[in-house]
């Protein structure tokens, strides 16, 4: 019969698990803990371990260019040993690595740090622990998922090494600039590999969010409703489906931008003259393509963002001691988000030469996100507001993301005026706003969810001095970075130009150029505090309690280094939402959701007082069964 | 036996599908994501005009039945195993198999006769687009004939019956779907040529 019970399925697997468990202690080596595995925390742990590795590359590269910009006559003759040929005879950074650097940063960022390394990270590790999961869905999809991951990586490491350099044409690749080999040098074999490598990633995101959307809806344990989920795998969930949903549809415009390169086809290509020369390829849009990318794009922005608020939401109710305000509120708000993140694309496009009409319905449209975001922050207030605060590096650092989300999202509402977007449009006011409420904030949600969970990754604890220190330098030196720019950028000054000190108009920003080059280096030099505490406090640091933070959520009911299927026992039951702190009569400020509300009676709120005698019965044939079940075996 | 029953009916457990199945679906959503957006594409593109005008291939017709009469076939299948009828399995499995592979050659004719009628890959995007739509989808149905041979070959070692359907439930799915894709590209094609 078809009939296995709960029970029986529960300890089934968990049978199972023992004696992978049992055989891992004998038989697991190096190679199948470590690298081949199939245990999400440590595909957790590899796409942390990668996103911080490429980090580190992307915000260097951030560096070189930074110094081309804020010291424009520096001699740079001292990054030969490095860059060889790209630095002229004359001590000068080559303009089209320039272009190269802007490219691999913005690509590097958005999609394997803030994408993979976020996403990867948390919604890998913090699924099945906090839904109650002995693992994903598929672990062997999981695997594929990071190794696909990894492959991309490679593939673009390499490209940064080719001698005409990697992609150049911008993070968006635009064609025809990316589509004809002889328009920039990087438009050769460095767009190919580019494209390669995006083919591997969106493949190993489709995987990632494959599996992250079937485990959320299948492997809930008993009671985990969705109205019992935290916030964070709310947040986890609609990425997942928005990477589902958009995803594909850049593999399309990949694919016809790869026909336009090698096969000669004309999709986005249509008389073009290059070096007085006439090409074939008539019948093509430009804009087309444009179209196709953000698409994708934008919903991107929310791919990056959304896990990041999800974990803020959790860490700052964890410690503001307070249930976070406005739970519901907070859900649907996500869900506007998605809904909205896909309706608004063209408003990337208002100066591509589109109808005006069809702009105003995009301005508007991308007006109407002003409201699930104010949502979202006015309820970060609330549950700070009057919470006994406990300022831990990953409470900060969650501040600090709702900080850059106010003051990136209100120029957000300028540049979504398709009027004003004419004036502001690839400026750097535009590179300010994404740059503060996408780049900064979800990077301070990565960080925030670092420090936080930090403990139930490795056991250990990381120092909180070096946090705070780490924290304070790069919360100012991200204001300090960014905050200049929107006067450039309303100034005029275009974003991606190798040069300010051509025009008059432009000369007098370089003081404040040099100014953001500086505190750009400092920050940037911050992160190696983070990296010291981050592999010092691995293994070296103070063992961790089992529930740090007092937290409410499943995963702190593990054991202190969870085994592969997360419980050494059954796994535990839900009986209440996540957000039970500082509960008015109860005997401690938070009640874990594995508490049946039949043994709190002192802090039950009428309607939940209802529900106690349900929850008894239920409880009562439960255990009735078990018995039953226990005596057949 | 009594007490087992008994228990499904108390016990309120969130688990509602077979995870790989659901994955499935998740990966149709994909599947569906990049024709909408390259059938979007073709829409946009077409309205900008400069836009190359020719007569589809008739052959598309024949292979649009080949396509249906498969998903009959492998629903035939499925019932089959449905009542453990090994035989009848295996005949409609074959015969699925045989169809899908008739209707890939049938798309490779309609290529050439679009190569007869002057519309090339390489062109005016018109014809660049149904290359594609035909090549994409035909890669996809290349995977669908990869998995309904693995099934086939499951069904000669008895693995496929009434109690295990799983994996013949998730390739008619599959089947099903990439020949409604098909008849989607067709009809998009027809209405919007």
């Amino acid at each position: 019969m078809a009939t296995a019970t709960v029970a029986q399925q529960d300890s089934a697997i968990y049978e199972h698990h023992e004696q992978e468990h049992h055989e891992h202690e004998h038989h697991d080596n190096f190679i199948t803990k470590y690298i081949f595995t199939t245990d999400h925390k440590m595909i957790a742990k590899q796409f942390l371990i990668t996103g911080m590795f490429w980090a580190i590359i992307g915000g260097f590269l951030s560096t070189l260019f930074r110094l081309q910009l804020g010291f424009p006559d520096m001699n740079l003759e001292f990054l030969r040993p490095l860059l060889g040929g790209w630095i002229d005879e004359a001590g000068k950074l080559d303009p089209t690595f320039y272009l190269a650097l802007v490219t691999m940063h913005g690509t590097i960022m958005v999609f394997f740090v803030l994408t993979a390394g976020l996403s990867g990270t948390f919604s890998n590790f913090l699924i099945p622990l906090q839904i109650g999961a002995r693992d994903m869905a598929s672990g062997f999809m999981n695997l594929l998922s990071y190794w696909f991951f990894f492959l991309s990586g490679v593939i673009m490491f390499i490209s940064l090494f080719l001698k005409t350099g990697p992609a150049g044409g911008g993070w968006v690749v635009y064609p025809p600039l990316s589509a004809l080999e002889q328009a920039i040098p990087g438009s050769g074999m460095g767009m190919t590999l580019w494209l390669i490598s995006m083919t591997f990633f969106i493949a190993s995101s489709l995987l990632g969010g494959i599996n992250y959307v079937t485990t959320v809806i299948n492997l809930r344990t008993k009671g985990m409703s969705f109205s019992r989920l935290p916030l964070t795998i709310w947040a986890f969930f609609l990425t997942a489906v928005i990477g589902i949903l958009s995803f594909p549809v850049l593999f399309a415009a990949a694919l016809l931008l790869v026909f336009d390169r090698s096969f000669g086809t004309s999709f986005y290509l249509s008389d073009i003259y290059v070096a007085g020369e006439a090409l074939p390829n008539t019948g093509g849009s430009p804009v087309l393509y444009q179209h196709l990318f953000w698409f994708l794009g934008h919903p991107e922005v929310y791919i990056v963002l959304l896990p990041a608020l999800g974990i803020t939401s959790e860490v700052i109710a964890t410690n503001s001691r307070k249930p976070i305000f406005g739970y519901k509120a907070m859900v649907v708000s996500l869900l506007g988000i998605t809904v909205l993140s896909f309706i608004v694309w063209a408003h990337h496009m208002f100066v591509s030469g589109m109808n005006p009409f069809l702009g105003s319905i995009f301005m508007f449209l991308t007006l109407i996100i002003a409201v699930p975001s104010a949502v979202k922050v006015f309820n970060y207030l609330a549950t700070l507001w009057r919470g006994n605060l406990i300022f831990t590096p990953g409470m900060l650092f969650s501040i600090g993301l709702v900080s850059f989300f106010i003051s990136g999202g209100l120029t957000g509402v300028f540049l979504g005026n398709s009027a004003i977007d004419i004036q502001l449009h690839d400026t750097y006011f535009v590179v300010a706003h994404f740059h503060l409420v996408m780049g900064s904030a979800s990077f301070f949600g990565l960080m925030a969810g670092v420090y936080h969970w930090f403990p139930k990754m490795f056991g250990r604890m990381m120092d909180a001095k070096l946090g705070y220190i780490h924290f304070w330098l790069t919360f100012v030196g991200v204001y300090m970075v960014f905050f200049p720019m929107h006067y450039i950028g309303i100034a005029g000054f275009p974003r991606r130009y190798y040069s300010w000190t051509n025009y008059e108009f432009t000369n007098m920003y370089t003081d404040l150029n040099m100014f953001v080059s500086v505190a750009a280096f400092i920050t940037f030099a911050a992160q190696a505090i983070f990296l010291f505490n981050f592999f010092y406090s691995m293994y070296r640091g103070r063992k961790a309690t089992l529930n740090p933070w007092s937290s409410n959520t499943l995963e702190w009911t593990t054991p202190l280094h969870p085994g592969h299927g997360n419980w050494p026992g059954e796994i535990p039951t839900v009986y209440r939402w996540p957000y039970d702190y500082s509960k008015p009569g109860a005997a401690e400020d938070f009640i874990p959701q594995t508490v049946p509300l039949s043994q709190t009676p002192e802090s039950n709120l009428p309607h939940e007082q209802e529900q106690v005698k349900l929850e008894l019965e239920i409880m009562k044939e439960e255990a009735e069964l078990l018995v039953a079940n226990g005596s057949k075996h | 036996m009594e007490s087992e029953l008994k228990y499904i009916d108390i016990v309120e457990q969130p688990i509602s599908m077979h995870p790989k199945k659901f994955a499935l679906w998740l990966f149709i959503v994909t599947v569906l994501m990049v024709f909408a957006a390259l059938t979007s594409a073709y829409i946009v593109r077409q309205a900008e005009g400069n836009w190359l005008e020719y007569e589809l291939p008739e052959i598309f017709w024949i292979t649009s039945g080949i396509v249906l009469l498969s998903s009959i076939c492998i629903q035939a299948a499925y019932f089959a195993a449905k009542k453990d009828n090994f035989i009848g399995l295996r005949i409609w499995m074959v015969l699925t198999v045989l169809l899908g592979i008739a209707f890939l050659v049938g798309q490779w004719y309609s290529w050439v006769a679009l190569v007869d009628r002057e519309v090339f890959f390489v062109g005016n995007p018109a014809g660049s687009f149904l290359y594609v739509f035909t090549g994409l989808h035909a890669v996809h149905l290349i995977s669908g004939v990869i998995f309904l041979i693995i099934v086939l070959i499951s069904t000669f070692r008895y693995k496929v019956h009434s109690q295990a359907l799983n994996t013949l439930e998730m390739a008619t799915t599959y089947w099903h779907f990439l020949g409604g894709l098909w008849l989607y590209l067709f009809l998009f094609l027809l209405l919007n040529h």
